[in-house]
């Protein structure tokens, strides 16, 4: 089976629908390691990708007044025991355009695979720009993830990012987001993250809401067991009047797991407001023994307490 | 026939001794009240029927539709029948009405488990069972997901607190729906008014059951000689 139809494989088991890759009326760009296994383009985003030695270049233009109707999909895998891919986004969102990125990131088989993202996404005024990121990962926990990315969203731009890795074994991951907010902008990040063996968390979000009336909201929900260990630092900053956020850490252990919620709030404008709230804690008895008088047993319990959070 | 027998039960808890020697039976389809004021051991006494952690009896026997299930875990005894609805129900994030009641439910239509606790499905279905529903409405949840499961006993424990006077009226009809389908209730409450739909009452005070019978008997010993007690008093200052 050639790289291409693996890579479909492997994009449907993560959940993806591979006739979007055929369909074009949508954006798509499939890379396998560090090849550009398929890309499509769409009226109102400019695509172009190119091959380096280690991954890909990706640049990425949604024209001003652009609406993408269809979301733009991402697929970046690799699929051999052992690799390395180097995803460079530079993203623009002209004025008052509005786009959706759904990016897939697929490792099935990785024993020792390195992915690392450095993105510069720039949302311009108006403009909308939603990024969400899921990976499917292996059970070796053999896989490294390093998505770092900077962010500027202009006045009244907005930007929400989700990132979650549910299937599979978590290797080590590092994820570094920082946003700066201009006027009446608002930044949402949210990760979702299980973990489990001797998996490695390690998530550091920023955002500055440097424009009055910004909005910012740093959401996290984490849960790891056995020896896995996670380290979430969500630090959000105001320093404009109007401006308002909130930063908001669940984290659920197991096991021998450990657990660590750094929020910092720091606010240098009277008429501005930074609340937060940050639990760490085993699953709550109470759900949980609520669901075993429908008659679940006790994991499977535990399981839906622990879905939810993650949902 | 009885499908709850409670055997010498005793219950302690940080070395407080908070329900002593429980006896009482529930016959087979009747609605039972445990009637008492604030404190009295009540919940305590629902959680240990349940089986709840940390209510484990220190002595005593639970007896359930012929089986002794003092020992047996929570999921067992629901999986054998047996449910609780809480005063205060647990919240859970992520997790919709939907998918919450249909955790255990024999009953096919969530839409309908809704409509009898007079919500709107559409409007309900697909919301979480979050901290975002207000007190009220996750009480008629539980009471829907109750229905759904269609126990041989359902354990209610104040099924009326938070619930505005229009939903009581139906609380009440409701209960009575469920008898009628063949679900026994354990009603447990501090309100007169709600024990008044119970075939027969175990007035409970201070972790003692102290009478039991006729309801309007058991009610009329409440008034007359249990909430004129000092003891009676300060514990509903609770």
């Amino acid at each position: 089976m050639e790289d291409y139809e693996l890579m479909l494989n492997a994009y449907k088991t993560a959940g993806g629908t591979p006739s979007v890759f055929n369909n074009l009326e949508i954006a798509n760009l499939l890379v396998h390691n560090n090849r550009i296994l398929g890309s499509n383009s769409v009226p109102g985003l400019v695509l172009t990708s190119k091959e380096t030695n280690e991954g890909v270049d990706i640049d990425l233009t949604i024209k001003e007044g652009c609406k993408i109707i269809n979301p733009v999909h991402l697929c970046f895998g690799v699929l051999p025991k052992e690799g390395s891919q180097v995803i460079n986004i530079r993203e623009k969102s002209e004025p008052n355009s509005v786009v959706k990125i759904l990016a897939h990131c697929v490792f099935p088989n990785a024993i020792k695979v390195e992915h690392i993202m450095e993105a510069n996404f720039e949302i311009e005024e108006n403009a909308s720009f939603e990024y969400t990121e899921v990976h499917y990962h292996g059970l070796s926990g053999g896989v490294k993830v390093v998505p770092h990315a900077k962010v500027k969203v202009k006045n009244n731009g907005r930007f929400l990012a989700t990132f979650s890795l549910l299937h599979g074994r978590v290797g080590e991951l590092d994820i570094d987001y920082e946003v700066l907010v201009d006027e009446y902008g608002i930044m949402e990040l949210l990760a979702k993250v299980y973990g489990y063996g001797e998996d490695k968390i390690k998530i550091k979000e920023t955002g500055i809401l440097k424009g009055s009336s910004s909005r910012g909201l740093i959401k996290s929900r984490i849960a790891v067991r056995d020896k896995a260990q996670s380290e979430v630092v969500s630090e959000l900053t105001a320093h404009a009047p109007g401006a308002r956020g909130h930063v908001d850490c669940i984290e659920i252990i197991q096991g021998e797991a450990k657990a660590k919620a750094i929020p910092i709030v720091y606010v240098t404008d009277s008429l501005a407001k930074i609340t937060h709230e940050a639990a760490i804690g085993s699953v709550d008895k109470k759900q949980v023994e609520t669901l075993m008088a429908r008659g679940l047993k006790e994991d499977k319990a535990i399981d839906i307490v622990i879905s939810g959070i993650l949902k | 026939m009885f499908i709850l027998k409670v055997e010498n039960l005793n219950l302690s808890r940080k070395g407080h001794q908070i329900l002593k020697d429980i006896n009482f039976k529930v016959k087979k389809g009747d609605i039972h009240c445990i009637l008492g004021p604030n404190g009295a051991g009540k919940s305590s006494l629902a959680y240990m029927l349940m089986g709840i952690s940390d209510y484990k009896p220190d002595k005593g026997k639970i007896y359930f539709n012929g089986n002794e299930v003092t020992t047996w875990a929570i999921w067992q005894r629901a999986r054998s029948g047996l449910t609780l609805a809480w005063q205060d129900p647990a919240r859970f994030e992520g997790l919709t009405v939907e998918d919450y009641i249909k955790i255990g439910a024999k009953k096919s239509s969530v839409s309908e488990a809704l409509e009898d606790v007079l919500l709107n499905p559409n409007e309900y279905i697909n919301l979480a069972v979050d901290k975002t529903l207000s007190g009220g409405e996750r009480k008629r949840i539980e009471l829907a997901s109750i229905i759904s499961m269609k126990p041989k006993l359902a354990i209610l424990d104040e099924p009326d607190s938070g619930i505005d006077i229009f939903a009581f009226d139906n609380l009440i009809k409701l209960l009575k729906d469920l008898k009628s389908q063949g679900t026994t209730i354990l009603l447990i409450t501090h309100r007169e008014e709600v024990a008044l739909i119970s075939d027969k009452t175990s007035l409970i005070c201070d972790g003692r059951i102290v009478k039991e019978g006729k309801t309007l008997e058991v009610i009329e010993y409440y008034r007359t000689r249990c909430k004129p007690c000092p003891r009676y008093i300060s514990q509903a200052k609770g």
